[in-house]
């Protein structure tokens, strides 16, 4: 995008030109991908050190969860991301309608994580596997096994609430933009949306070995 | 009341409630959140009152020891959590980073006023449970106590905890996105005034910092509400794993209440010196290497928790190097000092006052960074006076020494300055007799956090309540003389202490947008040299 | 804005890449290497997350703050659990003698 193009375009009141209002968005985006990183940081550093203490235990914990529904939800996760850089490419170009198209179908796989998600979640509950909730396991290491699907939950959980957010961001992207509030020359929200949906798509990258894989072998 | 022909500033811009409440201008928010953190302020102050009355006579006689444990906890996490945390970033911080750096706003004005909303969230919640009984973990919530044995308002406190964090995050955020991209032209980093260095480093410290503490309260309330095990060694947690967890952020966290405050003691030190900073840029540096230094050394807390000894030794060679670049700065003020044409109005001498206490809170720092020593006053009350030395000592008075140099800016107003220097000489003796008493306390052997003690420790807890009484009185004094100058005080000029930078070329109190227009800076930070000696408008 | 576009095909290249890698870390997950099974596992997770970063995110075609500021969360977790893990793994090398 020229610069003379950007200058033309509305900006808030507090910047210069549009496009300091664009490198400063995205980097805002930038440096909340940061915090958000520190924020899964600490619960994965929780999980590395109780499987390091624990290891036996929590491999076979892991066990207990479903891989073909986990490999499934990191497909689906990958290609939203695929479908999530298309959007953003569109956008890019002023392709209003690759860019609508591709959200859709970026919701739509998000919604699908989801449900599949949600599926597990209620499979591991009649499996009385719930720490909390319903945790009926009374194998050896009981405790130990607790702690283990404790940070499955949370880790999963917040992942998931992130998801859900992220589908807010989405939906609004999609009402905004068919209303034909984007164009070649300003289309930063759908940029910087792209930045957060990758981020949890990368969470999800180290979650699925470190959750689901370990115990495999 | 200004007469009409005066230009609209930002406090007369609107007078509806409605415009105050959504408001997005970086100034007004700034005296949103100084209003309410001054009213945390009082509360904690009142808890404080409550335990050195009750440590007057060395048997329990004014509160259980419940309520004991109540009271210490409550003003720890209302004085850290609600006040010191937001104090100089906030207030300070959101009022002069737009201004300092030549910009109209910070980058995202609506942001701003939601990180004030989810503050006001926050403190909410931690209101409700100190309201519906109170909470008695110490205000680091050690695990297995805060998780399962605690019969007290933990969950609410932490939920409210977890919200603050994020009111934090938010303005550490748009602090570097603001310093990065809204810079005036000719204001390049080296130009920088150090008050902007010190809010650069200390808003990576919240980005980087708070999140883990969000989580980590988060994982405690979980495994109280859900009686999980993460942190509990009878379901095969570990609690140590929390202390890791929680000093990662609580220790940061010290920097994030010390470094604002170094950086309007630079400001303070240079201006009444009219001299240019010694060593500009090795002040600026050290304020990040004490943000990047500040996150590997939270194991010095776990000394006797028995973390690993190797582990132990790493964090205490480490914890030796912070007191390099924070002697950068204390040498280089003092050398600043140093044939300086020093003047001696209310804001230096806080900041006067400030050296010395943060000089001992930093030397007594390093006595708890070695292994041995640590062991023999773990928990006691030289612990307390240390680090009260660095957050009233340095963080307050910064606090307060920051106030007083920019009220004029803030509120247009002067304050009497002749009272204002007695109010800071009050605070310092107050404070050396509440805390330094407390030194000698914990070295002879007297333990933190209980309400009752051995009879020949009565002389110097009485001297330390004593001094506490004065230090109320220095507190209280500036609240009364600061609403005074709102009503009576005498209109103060656009750079009222012949300062240098850019808040002081816009008129007092600045217009909405805080330039008619954009300035450009040619010139490096602090070049006094440059300028006449002004003649002082301090009177009132 | 000097905005980089990224060509549909080198997102479709990226995409499929990530693929082969999670088949890869998966099929790997299966076979029982001792200790470097979660040094695989984690090595393959970050591939795909510098992948994502740098060719979804566009940081290859960003400026320098950008990589900094990609950086800065992985490299203080980084640092959180190393060190924490100093603490796990050095616990027990000075027996310390129990109270009888």
């Amino acid at each position: 995008m020229s610069n003379h193009a950007a200058a033309s375009l509305a900006h808030q009141h507090q910047f210069d030109d549009a496009e300091q209002q664009y490198e400063a968005s995205t980097l805002g985006m930038w440096v909340f991908i940061v915090n958000e990183v520190m924020f899964f940081g600490a619960m994965i550093c929780a999980y590395v050190v109780y499987r390091v203490v624990h290891p036996g235990v929590f491999e076979h914990a892991s066990q207990q969860l479903n891989i073909t529904l986990g490999l499934v939800n990191t497909t689906i996760l990958i290609t939203s991301s695929l479908t999530m850089a298309l959007a953003v490419h569109g956008a890019q170009q002023g392709k209003r309608g690759q860019m609508l198209g591709y959200l859709l179908l970026t919701m739509v796989l998000g919604a699908a994580f989801l449900g599949i998600k949600g599926f597990e979640y209620a499979h591991k509950y009649s499996e009385g596997l719930v720490p909390g909730l319903n945790f009926t396991y009374t194998g050896p290491h009981a405790d130990e096994s607790q702690l283990f699907f404790s940070l499955y939950f949370a880790l999963t959980g917040f992942h998931a609430l992130h998801m859900v957010i992220g589908l807010g961001i989405l939906g609004a992207l999609f009402a905004v933009g068919a209303r034909g509030m984007f164009s070649r020359d300003y289309h930063t929200p759908v940029e910087i949306s792209g930045l957060y949906w990758h981020f949890v798509d990368i969470v999800w990258i180290f979650l699925f070995p470190l959750l689901y894989l370990l115990g495999l072998h | 009341m200004d007469a009409p022909e005066t230009p609209k500033n930002y406090l007369t811009a609107d007078y509806s409630i409605k415009s105050w409440l959504l408001t997005v201008d970086h100034k007004r928010i700034a005296v949103l959140y100084l209003v309410s953190i001054t009213a945390m302020f009082l509360l904690g102050s009142a808890f404080a009152a409550g335990i050195r009355l009750e440590l007057l006579t060395p048997r329990g006689d004014l509160f259980t020891s419940d309520t004991y444990n109540k009271l210490f906890t409550m003003h720890g996490i209302v004085m850290v959590f609600f006040f010191l945390i937001p104090s100089i970033p906030a207030v300070l911080g959101n009022f002069l980073v737009p201004i300092m750096i030549g910009a109209r706003d910070l980058a995202f004005p609506k942001i701003n006023l939601l990180s004030w909303y989810i503050y006001v969230i926050g403190a909410t919640f931690a209101m409700f449970a100190m309201i519906t009984g109170g909470v008695d973990t110490g205000w680091t919530f050690y695990t297995p106590y805060s998780s399962w044995v605690s019969h007290t308002n933990v969950t609410a406190t932490a939920i409210g905890i977890f919200i603050t964090g994020f009111s934090s995050i938010l303005t550490g955020l748009n602090f570097i996105v603001t310093i990065h991209r809204m810079r005036a032209p000719g204001l390049t980093w080296f130009r920088m005034p150090l008050f902007i260095w010190a809010h650069y480093a200390t808003s990576l410290v919240m980005v980087l910092g708070t999140p883990v503490i969000a989580i980590t309260v988060a994982l405690v309330g979980l495994e109280r509400i859900f009686h999980l095990g993460i942190f509990n060694p009878q379901m095969g947690g570990d609690p140590i794993l929390f202390q890791h967890l929680f000093w990662f952020y609580s220790h940061p966290a010290v920097y994030i209440m010390i470094l604002p405050s170094m950086g309007v003691i630079s400001e303070l030190i240079t201006c009444f010196s009219r001299k240019s900073i010694f060593g500009y840029s090795f002040v600026a540096i050290s304020s990040l290497a004490i943000a990047f230094l500040g996150f590997i050394v939270w194991g010095h807390h776990m000394f006797t928790t028995g973390q690993s000894v190797y582990t132990g030794m790493i964090f205490s060679i480490l914890s030796f190097a912070v007191a390099i670049p924070s002697a950068v700065k204390t040498f280089n003020w003092t050398a600043t000092l140093y044939r300086g044409s020093l003047s001696f109005e209310a804001p230096m001498v806080y900041a006067l006052c400030y050296l010395g206490l943060f000089t001992i809170g930093g030397l007594t720092g390093l006595f708890l960074a070695t292994l041995g020593t640590d062991v023999h006053v773990h928990d006691t009350y030289f612990v307390v006076a240390h680090f009260h030395y660095i957050m009233v000592g340095g963080a307050i008075l910064g606090y307060l020494g920051g106030l007083h140099f920019w009220w004029p800016k803030i509120t247009g107003k002067m304050y009497p300055d002749g009272i204002a220097r007695t109010a800071a000489i009050i605070v310092f003796i107050g404070f050396n007799l509440t805390f330094f008493p407390q030194f000698v306390l914990g070295y002879m052997g007297m333990p933190r956090r209980y309400h009752f003690y051995v009879d020949e420790f009565q002389v110097l807890n009485v001297l330390s309540t004593a001094g506490a009484g004065i230090l109320g009185v220095g507190y209280l004094l500036p609240m009364f003389y600061f609403v005074w100058s709102l009503i009576y005080g005498k209109k103060a000029p656009a750079n009222p202490w012949g300062a240098t930078g850019l808040e002081w070329t816009t008129p007092s109190p600045p217009p909405t947008d805080n330039f008619a227009q954009t300035p450009v800076v040619t010139e490096d930070a602090y070049s006094y040299e440059n300028l006449p000696v002004p003649t002082r408008a301090s009177a009132v | 804005m000097a905005e980089h576009i990224v060509s549909a095909r080198s997102y479709f290249a990226v995409f499929f890449a990530l693929m082969g890698l999670t088949a890869i870390t998966v099929a790997v997950a299966f076979n029982d290497f001792g200790a470097w099974n979660n040094f695989v596992a984690i090595a393959i997770a970050v591939t795909k997350a510098t992948l994502v970063i740098l060719y979804f995110m566009h940081v290859r075609y960003s400026t320098h703050l950008t990589w900094v500021m990609a950086g800065a969360g992985f490299f203080w977790t980084a640092v959180m659990i190393a060190y924490v893990m100093t603490d796990y793994v050095a616990r027990g090398w000075i027996p310390v003698p129990i109270a009888q």
